[in-house]
């Protein structure tokens, strides 16, 4: 399974008729059990090309070619979840055949056990986005896209969530995108970082990770984020 | 007990408003109830009132099911709203009476008539309303059922209809009132029977404890419905956005 992208273009137009670029040139490709890592500036883009990837939106140009069986899980970047449905009946929507003991196990990984039976409006902007995080993990997806999915945690659930999207991840073999601003993030769950321009983006740089994820020594992560800042320097 | 007030209140205000105009223009409560008794006892009270809520439930049925179903063509589709716009402002602005008229000229004094012509009085208002909801769709929720490959059907059910759900109640409770006025209006004109026919009755033969026992029979009716079945649904469609203190 795996995923070929070549976008080579992809505007909007606002309301007075101008053009618009979000996208330049974005070609990259990503096999089952690989996590590809999007770094760059806000309102480069990112966002707009996870809705390409995800095929919400066909109007770009250029082509991607990802596998008709795969079942896809996303994590938005707001959490779009049904405020009239509780946490739990959330996630069955979207997962009607999940299995208790994975429920609870997925709602006590994430720390929603209590959390189960309230409705949307009743939670946190953090609670809000590990559901939809627990959303996504439950249909068990062979192509997952992770849009800022740690953003407004703190940073020490940030960085517990961070393991158990690692152990998920590591738990089977599916393609997974990430979009965040998090250093630590990227260099910890990443197998490949590619960083992008400003608007309109492109890839900039394609950063691969080659040492296993659960074998990242923290002074080999250190040594990697270093790296990371030193050429993003360089590009300004 | 504060409603059970509001209506002794009316009484109250009824029989000195009855005790200062005089019995001829204004009957007191008591021998406006002695008629109510003699109508229910002939059973004529009942057969009427039957008749104008089977008239309400058809024509608010019809064109409930038929106003959502373009309103929310309309919302979705920019051709249909293109081409639905001009028919409804004609008929939103149609007044009731030249509908209900035409319809007796053309499809004969028969209940068709009737019904299709309170239908079409109350369906611009239910289109208009469902087109709203439609527009103000949460296109961001659309997109979470596309990816996580929500089956339509289902998708309809959870996602999209509990968003036009007020819209759903808005246009029930006023298409409702609408049709409760209307139909008098069209049982008036060519109807042999119902609430509407009887008040033309009483209007002829100027016997004022008859319509008014037909009228707040109806009232009393009308109250009731509202209280019992609209107010729920209201209510339920509501039930999970956060409550007003
Ligand atoms: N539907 C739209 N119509 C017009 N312009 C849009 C639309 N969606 C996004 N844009 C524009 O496209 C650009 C990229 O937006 P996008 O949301 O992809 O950025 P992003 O990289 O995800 O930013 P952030 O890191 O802040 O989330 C922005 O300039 C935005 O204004
Ligand atoms: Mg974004």
């Amino acid at each position: 399974m795996q995923l070929e992208v070549d976008i080579t273009g992809k505007h909007f137009e606002n309301a007075a008729g101008e053009r618009h670029d979000v996208l330049a040139g974005i070609k990259f490709s990503l096999h089952a059990g690989e996590v590809g890592v999007f770094v760059g500036p806000s309102g480069c883009g990112k966002s707009t090309m996870l809705k390409i990837l995800a095929g919400l939106d066909h109007n770009y140009q250029g082509k991607v070619s990802r596998p008709a069986v795969a079942r896809l899980g996303m994590v938005f970047q707001e959490p779009r979840l049904l405020p009239w449905r509780s946490v739990e009946d959330n996630i069955r929507l979207a997962a009607p055949h999940i299995d208790e003991k994975r429920l609870s196990e997925l709602f006590a990984v994430l720390e929603l056990t209590e959390h189960r039976s309230h409705f949307p409006g009743e939670l946190s902007l953090g609670l809000a986005r590990r559901v939809a995080l627990a959303r996504a993990f439950a249909i068990d997806p062979d192509f997952l896209i992770l849009d800022e999915p740690l953003a407004s945690l703190d940073d020490a659930l940030a960085a517990h969530l961070r393991e158990q999207i690692a152990t998920l991840v590591e738990s089977r073999s599916m393609m997974t995108l990430l979009v965040t601003h998090n250093l630590d993030d990227a260099v910890y769950l990443g197998d490949r970082l590619f960083l992008l321009s400003a608007r309109p983006a492109r890839i900039l740089q394609e950063v691969p990770i080659p040492t296993p994820r659960t074998r990242r020594s923290a002074s080999e992560i250190n040594h990697i984020k270093a790296d990371l800042v030193r050429r993003r320097l360089a590009k300004i | 007990m504060v409603r059970l007030l509001s209506f002794l209140l009316f009484l109250v205000t009824w029989w000195i408003a009855a005790l200062l105009i005089g019995d001829v223009k204004l009957p007191a409560p008591p021998a406006v109830l002695k008629v109510m008794l003699t109508e229910a006892a002939s059973g004529a009270l009942f057969v009427n009132l039957g008749a104008t809520l089977a008239r309400v439930v058809l024509s608010f049925t019809l064109a409930m099911a038929l106003g959502a179903a373009i309103g929310y063509l309309m919302g979705r589709v920019k051709l249909a709203d293109k081409i639905g716009d001009p028919w409804l402002i004609l008929l939103l602005n149609l007044p009731a009476l030249v509908v209900i008229v035409l319809a007796y000229i053309w499809a004969g004094l028969t209940e068709v008539a009737a019904i299709a012509a309170i239908a079409v009085n109350k369906l611009p208002t239910a289109v208009v309303t469902l087109r709203e909801g439609t527009r103000a769709l949460d296109r961001s929720l659309d997109e979470m059922a596309t990816v996580f490959a929500i089956p339509r059907g289902k998708a309809f059910r959870h996602v999209i209809l509990p968003q036009l759900g007020p819209y759903i109640a808005a246009a029930a409770r006023s298409g409702l009132s609408l049709v409760w006025k209307i139909v008098l209006v069209a049982e008036y004109l060519g109807r042999p029977n119902g609430v509407g026919f009887e008040i033309g009755v009483a209007f002829q033969l100027f016997d004022i404890p008859l319509l008014l026992a037909y009228s707040l029979t109806f009232a009393a009716v009308v109250l009731v419905i509202e209280t019992v079945l609209v107010q729920p649904f209201e209510l339920r469609a509501a039930r999970w956005r956060p409550r007003a203190a």
